[in-house]
């Protein structure tokens, strides 16, 4: 295969043999090269993503790296499984380091190879394939494989485990597959987490527990029972104290015995009961392991050389499976690589959250009965509230909160440093809050807590962290703070903590609706690149690109239509549109339909139309052979099924007859929806028709941030349903009430009224200045309503109503602007415009049996 | 890959850049993609999720987003990108002088 312009690809560091047909070890030698030390790691997980944050954080040139990951993905967050199995993330929004990321750093990641051995003598590391690198020091990171209980059955096609990317989409297919009967073997976190996912999937979960209560190890009896209730309200079955004596099923799963001889009907199992750290790499090597590699408090193994790190070490007896301890070691590693002190690692009281929507749970410590301790409880049956502290000798030793969380991080704190609570005592299951006497400020608890308080435990974050953080880089959104102190960056579940902290270090300052980012591509979030085209005067897209720093060479599909869109509005007249950063219906001003064919819908102004017209609209369906003709929402006729070559003499058989594209497809002016008005309608106060028809002669072929959609009502009796449009207009008797930012699609939202104008001439005005302010402010996709959501209606009011000055000067930007942009599409393609898109390329015959 | 497979399909000026044209033939639609760069890429016009015509999509660096559900299709692999998995046959590219050529027997030996 040979391409027209050379490939750019990803080159791994020096030192790797890519060709897997040769096979030889070429070692990398240090002649001419850079003299630093190769580090090579094993394994992509969470805990080695860190040690290489931490790594390039602090000495960005200390190695040269190569990463082997057995998984074909980039690095990605684990921990975030359980939202992408309930659907309320997406595989992208849980992505650590991305592709460019390895990129930048210079790190050459190599993925889809497992590596099968190593040479602790020669110092290399060989991966399926053949590909051999050589390394000064070896971080091993294997992780830990699920564990399996061996019962007949194990095997069956159907019994999946939670651990990666690859089990929850085996889960959501067999959802989608309208699977209903799901056996959760396993009723701690993960499993809990699995059996609410696939629930959320639309599947009937039950869950299999071998002890009396649901996570006995995080949870004192009350607080799994409580949870046990919760989920069977969701329809979660849970069944305790049941042991799983085999899988049933002759060609895939169809059920779990039990040990007592009950048949629980299942289509797919999951195991969750554990895991176990993956050594056998390591072990083979030679190195010492038990049930996983030993590591001293440095991680150091008993080769000098070799380090391991995260869930497949075991360090005095223990192994770890919570992400807490596993960042620890990262630090750790990092540290000792660069030749720093640490304190070592040490065993510590662990934090717990389950993270199942609208279920707050959290327990800490020891919270076992025994003779030596007390405890202070509080219930509150109603509104489902638990709370036990374990005390003993006055300090906190353990706490287990349900239904209300919010304290958690202060009775952990207190865990910690083995607070004296004495003289708090009475008060003290009441948390911080009450303890200081505070009112009921939403900041006023994380405001009590004390500076060194761990706000993010995954991360171990403490609150002075944060703050001095913010002040010292002038961080303001929540992004910000994830990217430079990493809090909230892994499970997520003190988000409104770190929230809570911005907000009480930049006080009203702290917006927290503006902290999305476009897209992948850049860090920037819409609101801040429409800024910096205006302050940089961007006026093409690859100089945006280039000056902005987008990290993608050409943008995505996201980004793209969005800073077309921003730069056609920004410099009408000026920007030349950039027709393939535009979506396919808006390429071709047609909408493209689920089997390939378009839809056409011919302009109707107002949504009044003549015998003339249908005439033509019957013949082209004739003609043409479509199939289907409906009427739409917005009073106008779609005909759908029309072949993408026809569509040119589609369009010059309409307009023939007069009618221009009804631009049905695009971000802009759609649809002006009337009522008959004054002229037929005995109710009528105004020529609403008249009005709806000017309007949509004056705005027709504007671009906006999305579709626009108005209507104008004769009464308010509103007969063209103007309450829930994006402008709307009811007339009465002494002029024109003025709506805007309603919504009856996705969301239901009725209007709210701008103001009352006298004439159809300020009528006209308004609307336009209004539509004008939008197409300036609005942000790609968000529609009216959200856009006057996000600015605040007061603002709007003031910028179109109140400033008479400003409102004229958004009118005449907006007539400046449709100069450019009241051209029929549909003609200029009759007359040859895009001819390509028209057309194949060409049609080639070959005979099918050459082979 | 028999030498009688390689067909001219166009010439490298009948798609514009960051573009698609499709190429009709007996086994179904091929699309035929130039990137920014001018790479040209083969594959069939046909998402893996639902049938969707790639040739539609936005083009971005070596990739399409399919129009329909927006699943994104590596244009040098065949491969879907991200979370979504999937794979559409590629077919090998020939530039000879202004000419393009496509090897058709990719398709072939899918059907026997």
């Amino acid at each position: 295969m040979q391409h027209s312009a050379p490939l750019k690809t990803n080159m791994p560091a020096a030192g790797i043999c890519r060709n897997a047909q040769v096979q030889t070890r070429i070692i990398g030698c240090c002649k001419g090269k850079s003299m630093k030390q190769k580090l090579v790691v094993v394994g992509n997980g969470m805990a080695p993503g860190r040690v290489l944050d931490r790594l390039l954080e602090t000495d960005p040139d200390a190695f040269e790296i190569t990463i082997f990951n057995a998984e074909k993905r980039v690095n990605y967050d684990r921990i975030m499984l359980s939202p992408v199995l309930s659907g309320e993330k997406k595989f992208e929004e849980i992505v650590i380091h991305g592709d460019a990321w390895y990129e930048q750093h210079g790190i050459a990641l190599i993925k889809g190879r497992k590596v099968i051995a190593i040479d602790t003598k020669a110092k290399t590391v060989t991966a399926e394939g053949g590909m051999t690198a050589n390394y000064d020091k070896l971080l091993i990171a294997t992780g830990s494989v699920p564990f399996i209980i061996p019962v007949p059955g194990h095997q069956l096609p159907g019994v999946l485990t939670y651990r990666d990317l690859d089990d929850v989409h085996a889960m959501m297919v067999a959802a989608q597959q309208g699977k209903k009967n799901a056996v959760i073997i396993g009723g701690g976190l993960l499993g809990l987490e699995a059996a609410a996912g696939l629930k959320a999937q639309g599947m009937e979960p039950t869950v299999v527990h071998l002890m009396d209560t649901l996570m006995e190890r995080q949870l004192d009896p009350t607080a799994g029972h409580m949870l046990q209730r919760e989920l069977e309200r969701r329809g979660i079955r849970v069944v305790t104290k049941a042991n799983t004596k085999e899988i049933v099923g002759e060609s895939s799963v169809t059920g779990v015995r039990l040990e007592d001889g009950t048949m629980i009907p299942a289509d797919i199992v999951v195991m969750a009961v554990g895991i176990k750290p993956n050594a056998g790499l390591a072990k083979e090597a030679g190195l010492e392991t038990n049930r996983g590699i030993l590591v001293d408090n440095k991680m150091h193994t008993s080769d000098p050389d070799i380090m391991a790190v995260g869930e497949c070490v075991e360090f005095e007896g223990s192994v770890y499976g919570l992400v807490a301890p596993l960042y620890e070691m990262a630090g750790i590693v990092s540290s000792e690589l660069l030749g720093q002190d640490t304190d070592g690692f040490s065993d510590k009281a662990l934090a717990t959250k389950l993270k199942v929507t609208g279920i707050d749970l959290y327990s800490a410590g020891d919270f076992a009965d025994g003779e030596d301790r007390e405890e202070i409880v509080l219930r509150d049956a109603a509104s489902g509230i638990y709370k036990r502290l374990v005390l003993k000798d006055n300090k906190i030793i353990g706490a287990v909160l349900y239904g209300d969380t919010g304290d958690g991080a202060w009775f952990f704190q207190h865990i910690k440093e083995e607070t004296d609570i004495s003289d708090m005592r009475d008060t003290l299951i009441f948390g911080p809050a009450f303890a200081g006497g505070t009112p009921l400020d939403p900041t006023a608890a994380v405001a009590a807590l004390p500076d060194d308080a761990e706000i993010c435990g995954c991360n171990g974050i403490c609150k002075s962290k944060i703050i001095d953080t913010i002040t010292e880089n002038e961080l303001t959104t929540l992004d910000e703070v994830r990217a430079h102190t990493k809090a909230s960056a892994s499970c997520g579940s003190c988000t409104g903590l770190v929230e809570q902290l911005i907000s009480l270090t930049l006080g009203d300052s702290y917006d927290p609706a503006a902290v999305q980012s476009m897209c992948g591509c850049t860090e920037l979030g819409h609101a801040d690149v429409r800024r910096l085209i205006v302050a940089k005067e961007l006026k093409t897209i690859p100089d945006l690109m280039q000056e902005l720093e987008w990290n993608s060479s050409g943008g995505c599909a996201k980004c793209r239509p969005a800073l077309n869109y921003y730069m056609i509005s920004t410099w009408p007249g000026e920007y030349k549109d950039d027709y393939q950063s535009r979506f396919i219906n808006e390429r071709v001003h047609a909408n493209i339909q689920k089997d390939g064919t378009y839809s056409v819908v011919p302009r109707m102004w107002g949504g009044v139309t003549s015998s003339k017209e249908l005439r033509a609209i019957a013949d082209v369906v004739d003609k043409f052979k479509i199939p289907t003709v409906k009427c739409t929402g917005g009073q106008r006729i779609d005909m759908l099924g029309v072949k993408k070559e026809d569509l040119p003499a589609v369009w010059a058989d309409l307009n023939h007859a007069g009618m221009v594209s009804g631009h049905a497809y695009a971000k802009g002016l759609r649809t002006v929806k009337t009522c008959v008005g004054s002229d037929w309608c005995r109710f009528g106060t105004q020529d609403s028709t008249g009005l709806g028809v000017r309007l949509e002669k004056f705005m027709w072929g504007s671009w906006a941030p999305a579709k626009v959609k108005l209507a104008v009502s004769g009464c308010p009796r509103n007969c063209a349903e103007s309450t829930c449009k994006d402008i709307g207009v009811i007339c009465v008797d002494s002029g024109y009430e003025i709506h805007f930012a309603g919504a009856a699609g996705l969301d239901i939202k009725g209007t709210e009224v701008l103001c009352h104008a006298e004439s159809e001439e300020e009528t006209l005005e308004i609307i336009v200045a209004l539509t004008q302010l939008y197409r300036e402010q609005g942000h790609y996709l968000e529609r009216i309503y959200k856009w006057a959501r996000r600015v605040g209606t007061e603002s709007i009011h003031a910028a179109v109503v109140e400033d008479i000055e400003n409102r004229k000067q958004l009118f005449e930007r907006f007539v400046y602007s449709q100069k450019f942009s009241q051209t029929d599409p549909w003609e200029e393609r009759t007359k040859g415009q895009d001819a390509h898109e028209f057309k194949p390329m060409s049609i080639v015959s070959f005979s099918e049996a050459a082979e | 890959m028999s030498n009688s497979m390689w067909k001219d399909v166009g010439a490298l000026t009948d798609i514009p850049k960051e573009g698609a044209r499709t190429v009709i033939t007996s086994m179904g639609k091929i699309a035929v993609f130039k990137s920014a760069q001018g790479e040209i890429f083969a594959i069939e016009d046909k998402c893996p999720h639902l049938g969707g015509p790639l040739s539609q999509g936005i083009v971005h660096g070596a990739r399409v987003t399919c129009p329909l559900h927006n699943w994104v299709i590596d244009l040098k692999s065949g491969g879907v990108v991200g979370p979504d998995e999937g794979c559409v046959k590629t077919l090998p590219v020939k530039i000879e002088g202004e000419r393009i050529h496509l090897n058709m027997s990719a398709l072939v030996k899918r059907a026997a």
